[in-house]
């Protein structure tokens, strides 16, 4: 017998092979799982960089890092056409080039006086391959951080809304009658309800953590429209005469439901997995943007630092503190959605050409 | 004469369709409509029919997997030693019933859980009725292959059923059926979506079978010809109601209903010299039959074992 | 004179595990006024041919060698727009299940008469109706059909309005894929009648396409037998009926039953058709075949059709197997 159990290992590495072949056919597909393993790599990263001590906290945490970045001036008289103001070198005196607005801070200070000027946020260097942000964080560190956050919460609410309506989709189909048309009906009233108001209401009675916003992503998600993809596909299967041959024999409706149903609708809900975390992740970045998350770090809290710190306005002059965080957010859940496709032409046999 | 194994009285399945989407109107489709045979020990019966002429509505009946709506099925239960109803079986009673009645699907693609592998599709009759233990188990899906013709059944067992082609399902699927070593098999046109070359292995497969184990088919196709070559006898079925039954032989060659004559006149034969006419439907034929039984207000028996249905089916066809 | 010539004709289709040579080395031909049935199991390359007969093939396909003649004419390699002149009005096909083709929101009349503004582009409206009255006059529908919408027809109405749409354009030649398989005996009876006419009252050719030789027996004056995108037999349908020469055309004759003539033990044929992905060129029905030959398996074998009688030929290699 131990014969047979190598065969049935050949036969599962072979079909897992063919399935291989066919994601890989997918140019998109594998574009996105591309994209998918470089930000995986990149929230791996992060710890190890830490543990094996190439990184220290101190400089590189990305919420209560700081790096030291200061440059000293001397406070030099400035030409007579601007008797009242000081300058800290006579080459930022006006007439002469642009004026740092930041000098006005030290107008105070006396001429010959040494002054030490903060750099922060400091464009991409070799210490700091982002540069660092106003608060002088590493922002590559911050990044890593946020694609740890993005896949923590991508990952938990997909998988709980998928868990959720893969199981009340089944039991609809199964059971039908009152039980289908309530789970129907609570799922349109779920689909009517916008979810981002919703959750800026939320956020206004209590503080929204990465983990609420994961459960509260994946239940609203669970309930609704998925539920009636997955029981559609669920009455698909249910009419199989594979069915009909388990139901003659006198299998029970549980042992039918879990060892017939369940496992064929199960492609489908993998995919719908794949394509909520793209929403999941897009909706976390939207709430952080607009400051409605208790959240120490993710893509969309780095921007929304940026915006109130004015750092948004001033062009592309600090693109390090946007643009990192803002294609981070667009390519992972693009790559998601890629991998959907791609794996939607290995499931859904009818996009496959022969 | 031989026991009788299942016997049908006026078995009805109707269907209840509302008129339209707004409508509260109930409209009746009477899918069967009072049908009666019975099948002895060991016997096939064919039922033959065009689409929609409840044939498969018979069988779901048939096989416990829908309930009827009226009439009687009678099993003889080997426990008791007599007949038995269907309808006095409950629970765990029933449970142990559905052992003796198996079906084979027409569809060797969609018969088969595409997400199991052979072994276990094989064993799940057995796990559903807890037969054996675990090592038994593997050696009855061992024998059933062998005997099915899947050899050597250790490299079939583990595969999955895309990996096989449609005759090699439905071998699976046939030795799924017999696994439980059924009285009765309800085959739902199990050959017509098999190639021909194919088709003549799993028929001589079946026959074989039925006379190793005593298994009773009832054999529902489209194709009379198949049906002669399964079955020991043939009923036509034509708008929910039999409309002739009789020996295989004695039916092709002296059919009495008129759709009978329509539907044998129908068939193509295998060979360019053969000059077949198609008859030409003429219900006058029944009338003297009538007349001559007045009193008799459903089947007719014309000769020996050769009944005639007189039902009202003109203007149908 | 030959309607259709095809001279070695060969076909591939690209598929994720390797090339699959569906039609090999096909020649045959069809004369003016004559029947041509093909006849084989599922992927034995029969709806190939036709299909390539129109170079509808999907899009994974290609004809990588061989001519069809068509009317005199090579009609390989034309262009799109030249092959839909060809299309329908030179040749015109009925698929299986083409009956569920219709758009369902189009009166029937309307999608017919679609077609033919295509083709007659000076026609009136009330010409065109008139044609269609004709046309189902001869496949024996009532007038009345033109104005009703596909759900309102039953499958052998659908089929029927099928052929009168293939008919619609004055083809010359029409192939018949499996035209009844989805049918009951009942209707296909009607639906072979209907074709039969047809041919009888308009002149035309035919190619009749189908697993069932029975059918075939009783709807063609010439027949080739195909397996494994080869055609193995060919001939007079009366002599290869009387006569089979390759042991495949013989198990297809002895495993398809009957209602008449004795009962008899019919013979089935163990193994599954080949795959059709890289074959060399031994012969495919070697491992199928009752009697191989050490030949057969090993040898490089040109498969080749011999000469039996008049009008008969088979495939040099399993003429005398089995």
């Amino acid at each position: 017998m131990s014969n047979q159990k190598d065969i049935a290992k050949k036969i599962r590495r072979e079909a897992l092979k063919k399935n291989w072949r066919l994601f890989r056919r997918s140019k998109l597909g594998m574009i996105g799982l591309y994209i998918v393993i470089f930000f995986l790599f990149l929230s791996i990263l992060q710890p190890i960089l830490f543990i094996t001590g190439v990184w220290n906290k101190g400089t590189y945490d990305p919420v209560v890092g700081y790096s030291e970045q200061f440059q000293e001036f001397l406070v030099v008289e400035c030409p007579k056409e601007y008797p009242t103001e000081k300058y800290k070198d006579r080459s930022d005196c006006p007439g002469r080039t642009e004026v740092n607005i930041r000098t006005l801070f030290y107008s105070d200070a006396q001429v010959g006086e040494t002054i030490i000027q903060n750099l922060q946020p400091a464009p991409p260097s070799r210490k700091h391959i982002l540069g660092t942000d106003s608060l002088g964080r590493d922002v590559f560190s911050q990044i890593m951080e946020g694609s740890q956050v993005a896949f923590v919460l991508g990952l938990l609410s997909a998988t709980l809304g998928v868990g959720i309506s893969t199981i009340l989709g089944t039991i609809a189909a199964f059971f039908g009658g009152k039980i289908d048309a309530y789970l129907m009906r609570q799922s349109d009233l779920i689909l009517m309800l916008p979810t981002l108001p919703l959750l800026f209401i939320i956020s206004a009675f209590a503080e929204l953590q990465v983990w609420h916003l994961a459960v509260v992503l994946g239940t609203i998600g669970g309930l609704g429209g998925s539920v009636i993809t997955i029981k559609s596909q669920a009455l698909q299967v249910k009419v199989k005469p594979f069915v009909d041959s388990a139901r003659i024999t006198g299998g029970s409706r549980m042992n039918i439901l879990f060892s017939h149903v369940l496992p064929n609708v199960a492609p489908l809900a993998l995919l719908f997995m794949v394509f909520s975390v793209t929403g999941a992740i897009a909706s976390e970045s939207v709430l952080s943007f607009l400051g409605l998350l208790n959240i120490d770090m993710s893509w969309g809290l780095m921007i929304y630092l940026a915006q109130v710190e004015g750092f948004i306005f001033s062009g592309m002059k600090f693109w390090w503190l946007i643009l990192p965080a803002g294609l981070s957010v667009t390519f992972l859940t693009g790559g998601f959605y890629l991998v959907g496709r791609g794996l939607d032409e290995v499931f859904n046999p009818r996009l496959r050409d022969r | 004469m031989k026991n009788t194994l299942i016997e049908v009285k006026n078995l009805e399945k109707y269907f209840e369709v509302s008129a339209g989407l707004f409508s509260r109107n109930k409209t009746i489709v009477k899918a069967v409509d009072g049908i009666s045979f019975d099948i002895p020990f060991g016997s096939s019966l064919g039922l033959v029919g065009q689409s929609g002429c409840g044939k498969t509505t018979t069988a779901r009946a048939l096989s416990l997997l829908d309930p009827k709506t009226g009439g009687d099925i009678k099993f003889y239960n080997t426990e008791i030693n007599d007949m038995q109803s269907i309808d006095d079986l409950e629970g765990d009673e029933l449970k142990k019933f559905r052992r003796n009645i198996q079906m084979i699907f027409q569809d060797p693609y969609e018969s088969l859980n595409p997400r199991w592998n052979i072994k276990d599709i094989i064993l799940e009759p057995l796990n559903i009725h807890n037969i054996g233990d675990l090592k038994d188990r593997e050696e009855a899906v061992y024998e059933i292959l062998k005997t099915v013709g899947l050899t050597p059944p250790e490299n079939y067992m583990p595969r999955y059923p895309h990996e096989l082609s449609g005759g090699q399902r439905q071998r699976v699927s046939i030795a799924r059926t017999l696994i439980m070593k059924p009285k009765f098999v309800v085959c739902d046109e199990p050959t017509s979506m098999l190639d021909v070359s194919i088709r003549i292995s799993i028929m001589d497969l079946m026959l074989n079978l039925a006379k190793d184990l005593e298994v009773s088919y009832l054999y529902i196709t489209h194709d009379l010809a198949v049906a002669r070559y399964m079955c020991d006898r043939i009923a036509v079925m034509f708008n929910g109601k039999i409309v002739e039954i009789a020996e295989t032989e004695e039916l092709l060659n002296n059919p009495i209903h008129p759709y009978t004559k329509r539907l044998i006149s129908s068939i193509p034969i295998p060979d360019p010299s053969y000059n077949r006419e198609t008859y030409e439907v003429n219900f006058q034929e029944l009338d003297s039959l009538i007349a001559d039984n007045p009193n008799s207000d459903e089947m007719i028996e014309v000769s020996p074992n050769h009944f005639v249905g007189t039902h009202d089916v003109k203007g149908i066809l | 004179m030959n309607i259709l010539e095809v001279k070695d004709l060969d076909m591939s289709y690209k598929t994720i595990d390797g090339e699959v040579e569906a039609v090999k080395k096909v020649s045959f031909s069809v004369k003016e006024g004559e029947s041509f049935g093909i006849v084989g199991e599922s992927g034995c390359g029969k709806t190939s041919v036709a299909m390539s007969l129109l170079q509808l093939q999907a899009d994974n396909g290609k004809i990588t060698n061989g001519e069809i003649i068509f009317d005199g004419k090579n009609i390989v390699g034309l262009s799109e727009s030249e092959l839909r002149e060809v299309r329908w009005s030179g040749i015109s096909i009925v698929f299986q299940g083409a009956m569920n083709s219709w758009n369902p929101v189009v009166k029937i009349g309307e999608q017919i008469r679609e077609a033919m503004r295509e083709h007659y582009p000076d026609k009136t409206k009330d010409e065109n109706t008139k044609r269609i009255i004709e046309l189902f006059d001869i496949v024996g529908l009532d007038a009345s059909i033109i104005d009703r919408f596909p759900h309102e027809l039953s499958g052998g109405m659908k089929q029927r309005a099928v052929i009168a749409l293939a008919l619609s354009c004055d083809p010359k030649l029409i192939i018949a894929d499996e035209p009844t398989t989805a049918l009951d005996v009942v209707i296909q009876d009607q639906i072979l009648k209907e074709i039969r006419k047809v041919q009888d009252v308009l002149g035309l050719s035919l190619i009749y396409i189908s697993h069932d030789i029975a059918v075939i027996a009783e709807m063609t004056d010439n027949m080739a037998v195909m397996y494994a995108g080869s055609i193995v037999e060919m001939g007079k349908t009366s002599k290869v009926f009387s006569n089979p020469k390759h042991a495949y055309t013989r198990m297809l004759l002895e495993s398809t039953p009957s209602i008449v003539g004795p009962k008899k033990k019919l013979r089935s044929l163990d193994g599954e058709p080949p795959s059709l992905i890289n074959t060399d060129s031994y012969c495919l029905f070697s491992y199928r075949c009752p009697s191989p030959d050490d030949n057969c398996k090993n040898r490089n074998i040109e498969m080749e059709l011999t000469k039996i009688d008049t009008d008969h030929y088979a495939d040099k290699c399993c003429v005398n197997c089995g």
